[in-house]
């Protein structure tokens, strides 16, 4: 019986295998390190908060919408169960006076466009998609200096975080993203992506090797100093340090790749008039850092509006079936004992 | 089909009158009910009970899928965006599917591994193992081209870059690989044209893995399970009738399996896939990191261990290739299962262990460090089945297996405590 | 040496394990069947096109619009007073069909005129135009089209003639075309669905 072999020993094995598997390699590194954010949405009990769903798109609509469309929303999903739930008049008033119109196609003439030139439009209604501001992807790029503004419906879908730890770990971090059903990577790089932003690229300076060294803002003071939005360190002697500098027109971001991003810094304090409460008061802080927070919120529940029905579902699913995985278990054994009587 | 005397003694008229004209009541009897199993089997034997379920859910998943699938490049995306959005449960059937897809390969491998520890692959054995390779051949071939249809970044790129693995034959005939990979493609690139003859063949597909499947449990229970102790059923007390034992145990594990399936569905369905997949593909742009799906990684590995662009090509193909000769490969006739092989055992961990640094190592960048060790983990993939194999299997000093498959359960039956056998 | 005993000779005995085992495990595959087949119901795009909203304000007198309502044509005219009035005029005992077919009343409602239309509405006639014979699409909506012998609508698969209420006069159609649930949310405005 001691050869008898046992599932969990197979499992540890394999477990054990892929951390040891990694430990010779070393760190390539590379990545940016993304501080994980406490969502309302994290984890496998975490919910969309529809307080910050509404600011969120608040958001979008005040600052966002003016360069970015949510094309695959719909004007009704705002209204419908697990979104914002705005009340459906608001959305049909929000809809008839939406900024953006939408092609209205050929009259009953067969014209495409009336006598000014203007194509045919309408306001869009609860089942169109909610309008972007450009028509198309050359007309953005025109009106955006060559950059073209990502659509955000499944932006934070789209994004996601890499692991920068050390790679003996990383088989471990992966099991412990299954467990805790780590799934909010792309909403933890937008939010790291709004608030990274800089007026100018980190200080460095260069010590007589040609190596560059970091200097904090605080000490900067008069020294001349270098501005590198990235960095290329050299590990053989006597070659200097690489320093590439901000480009003409780019902004600083720390979460950004290359940290170099055409999109200047979309959010500033008290951007964005949130409705008082009855006491007068904001009902959430006017500041960058919660703008960021609800409108990723908002465009996390964008990329998944079935978010909460799935999250619900699955607490009933995993219930029953631990309830029937124990109960066939006894079953098991109830019928295999039938062997052993003599 | 089996050497099994089928025992079933239809009742009534109606029953009667159907055995007689077609014996499907009998053949599920003898083959399904009363079909003798070792009764030593552990839970890695459920695993292909778990497998059957996984070729069920997805083709239920898959034909309702196709239902709303639009297979054309201008509308693959919105569609299955759409099935997120507006279907009904849209959103629950297309990550059963694609998590489904994963789930698959854990069980195929869990098999296929179990497999190899117990040498399951021996006479008369053969053709079962071979028939498992293709099955999981035709796997990867479903596999691949499922993934192309959600036509994002990852499916674009994944279908350039494995289509021009046959480019690679232009190294031995000019113009014949290019002459393949344009055929394949149906154009200059990959366009939807290439998209949509995928969609075909992953609906196709599917219907050969079934037939495969079918021919591996006919040859499964014409030879009998193997078992852990890698003996034949020899006496009736060596084995137990499928129903309801192995019937019972197979079902507590499918839902433990499910478990863990329905884990990824509900709270994390994307864990498995790739974030550039929710961008729509792009011909203009490559992701800066292309990563197959996990159950790649390893082939993927070995592909770019090799610096020549064929070499690495053959080298892929023939690390699953390579399978279809284990049952010759191995020459240790003595015994079956690695239990008895004490020497065998250690190099079946380290096989283990190098395809899970291949895995590793395949979604790392092609580049320093990486790709020596891959180079060494492929070197010892290769030399663990041409020449661990066969020359282990001569040298090695085996240890006695019991008498019997009841004996390795009960102990010596005279003087074993019935109370702690298992 | 046998380890099989007497319970082997009845290997399916159930004991209450068993049992609640196997009912959890039936009771949820035969769960799990519903989303795969609510999956072909209209999903949440087509649910949303349900009701659709028609500004009458351009549609003149004597005028007929056709527009899509989940699929289907629906069918307003704007009657003339002579065509209400012979609308009007028909007696029940003429008609083939004498139940009014309208969505928003109950099913054994008489085919007057006035159980077609909506109170004070009455010179807007809403139908749906198709056939109740094989599911055509009658003639008569635009100018010049055939009316058929009643001056409503004229079926050409197979010769059904529609009167100016839409109510089936001659031919083989069965019943009278159907009014479809809808209401004024103004004046000028309806909302079908």
């Amino acid at each position: 019986m001691k050869h008898h072999f046992k599932m969990p020993a197979f499992a540890s094995a394999i477990v054990l295998a892929t951390a040891l598997a990694s430990a010779p390699v070393h760190a390539a590194g590379g990545g940016i390190e993304i501080e994980r954010q406490d969502w309302s949405f994290s984890g496998p009990l975490g919910l969309f908060d529809r307080a910050q769903l509404q600011r969120g798109f608040q958001v979008y609509k005040e600052v966002c919408s003016g360069c970015h469309s949510i094309n695959r929303v719909r004007f009704r999903n705002l209204v419908e169960k697990g979104g914002p739930e705005f009340p459906e008049e608001a959305v049909k008033e929000l809809a008839a006076g939406w900024d953006y119109q939408i092609d209205a196609g050929p009259n009953d003439d067969g014209e495409l466009v009336d006598d000014d030139g203007e194509f045919f439009t309408r306001s869009p209604l609860l089942s169109d998609a909610i309008p972007g501001p450009y028509k198309n992807d050359k007309q953005a790029q025109a009106a955006q200096n060559g950059a073209l503004p990502p659509d955000l419906s499944l932006i934070t879908k789209a994004r996601n975080t890499d692991y920068t730890g050390p790679v003996w770990f990383h088989p471990i971090h992966m099991l412990k993203d299954i467990v805790t059903a780590y799934q909010e990577g792309g909403a933890d790089y937008l939010y790291a992506l709004l608030t990274g932003y800089s007026s100018q690229a980190p200080a460095y300076k260069r010590d007589n090797k040609g190596k560059l060294l970091p200097v904090k803002e605080d000490d900067v003071g008069s020294d001349t100093v270098e501005r590198c939005a990235t960095v290329t360190h050299e590990h053989d002697e006597g070659k200097k340090d690489v320093c590439t500098p901000m480009q003409e027109g780019m902004n600083y971001n720390a979460a950004f790749a290359g940290h170099q991003i055409a999109m200047a810094g979309p959010l500033s304090d008290e951007g964005v008039d949130y409705k008082e409460d009855a006491s007068g008061k904001p009902v959430a802080p006017l500041t960058t850092d919660q703008y960021s927070r609800d409108v990723t919120a908002f465009l996390a529940w964008a990329a998944d509006p079935s978010h909460d029905q799935r999250k619900r579902m699955g607490w009933l699913v995993m219930l029953y079936l631990l309830i029937t995985t124990v109960l066939l278990y006894y079953a098991k054994k109830s019928i295999w004992k039938r062997l052993k009587k003599h | 089909m089996a050497h099994h005397e089928s025992t079933y003694n239809p009742q009534g008229r109606w029953a009667k009158w159907w055995d007689e004209r077609l014996p499907v009541a009998r053949l599920m009897n003898t083959q399904f009910v009363e079909f003798p199993t070792p009764r030593n089997l552990n839970y890695l034997w459920t695993f292909g009970g778990i497998l059957t379920f996984c070729l069920v859910a997805q083709l239920a998943t898959g034909i309702v899928l196709a239902m709303h699938y639009q297979p054309s490049g201008a509308e693959a995306f919105d569609s299955v965006d759409t099935i997120r959005r507006d279907v009904n449960y849209g959103w629950l059937i297309s990550k059963l599917h694609a998590v489904g897809a994963s789930m698959f390969f854990v069980a195929v491998y869990i098999h296929l591994f179990r497999g190899l520890y117990y040498g399951s692959y021996k006479a008369p054995r053969e053709i079962l193992w071979i028939l498992g390779v293709f099955i999981l051949l035709a796997m990867m071939a479903t596999a691949f081209m499922g993934y192309a249809l959600p036509w994002g970044q990852m499916s674009f790129w994944a279908v350039t870059v494995i289509t021009n693995l046959f480019s690679s034959l232009d190294s031995i005939i000019p113009g014949l690989g290019t002459s393949i990979v344009e055929w394949l493609w149906g154009g200059y690139a990959v366009t939807g044209k290439t998209l949509t003859r995928f969609y075909s063949l992953h609906y196709l597909l599917p219907f050969v893995l079934t037939g495969l499947v079918v021919l591996h449990i006919w040859a499964l229970h014409v030879v009998g399970q193997s078992n852990p102790t890698g003996l034949e059923i020899k006496t009736k007390a060596d084995a137990v009738p499928m129903y309801p034992y192995a019937v019972s145990k197979d079902a507590f594990a499918l839902f433990a399996f499910l478990l863990l399936f329905m884990w990824f569905v509900f709270f994390a369905p994307d864990y498995l896939g790739h974030a550039d997949n929710y961008k729509p593909a792009d011909a203009l742009v490559t992701p800066s990191h292309i990563v197959p799906e996990w159950y790649f990684l390893p082939f993927y590995a070995i592909l770019r261990a090799i610096p020549e662009k064929l070499l690495g090509v053959l080298a892929m193909f023939g690390s699953i290739a390579v399978l279809l000769f284990v049952p010759w490969l191995d020459r240790c006739r003595t015994v079956r299962s690695a239990r008895y092989r004490p020497v065998y055992k250690w190099f079946f961990w380290l096989l283990v262990f190098t395809c899970m640094a291949l895995g590793y190592l395949g979604a790392k960048p092609a580049e320093g460090v990486y790709v020596f060790w891959a180079r060494i983990f492929t070197a010892y993939y290769f030399i663990h089945f041409l020449l661990v194999l066969p020359i282990l299997g001569l040298i090695e000093t085996t240890k006695k297996p019991p008498a019997s498959i009841a004996e390795s359960v009960l102990g010596d039956v005279a003087s074993a405590d019935p109370s702690k056998a298992s | 040496m046998t380890t099989h005993n007497d319970d082997n000779a009845d290997p399916v005995r159930r004991d209450f394990m068993v049992l609640a085992g196997s009912t959890f495990a039936g009771v949820g595959a035969a769960a799990s069947l519903w989303p795969f087949i609510d999956q072909m119901n209209p999903d949440a795009g087509a649910q949303a096109l349900a009701s659709i909203e028609v500004d009458l304000e351009p549609i003149q007198e004597g005028q007929a619009v056709t527009i899509l309502w989940r699929g289907k044509p629906v069918f307003i005219r704007h009657r003339k007073a002579e065509e209400i009035k012979a609308a009007l005029d028909v007696q029940l005992s003429d008609l083939i069909d004498d139940k009014a077919r309208n969505d928003d009343l109950p099913p054994e409602d008489p085919a007057t005129d006035l159980n077609r239309v909506k109170k004070g509405q009455e010179k807007w006639l809403v139908l749906i135009g198709i056939c109740t014979h094989f599911g055509c699409i009658p003639k008569g909506q635009r100018l010049g089209d055939s009316k058929g012998e009643f001056d409503g609508w004229f079926c050409p698969c197979h010769g059904s003639h529609y009167d100016t209420s839409g109510r089936i006069r001659k031919g083989p159609a069965p019943r009278n075309m159907e009014v479809p649930p809808y209401k004024f949310v103004s004046d000028s405005k309806i909302k079908i669905g």
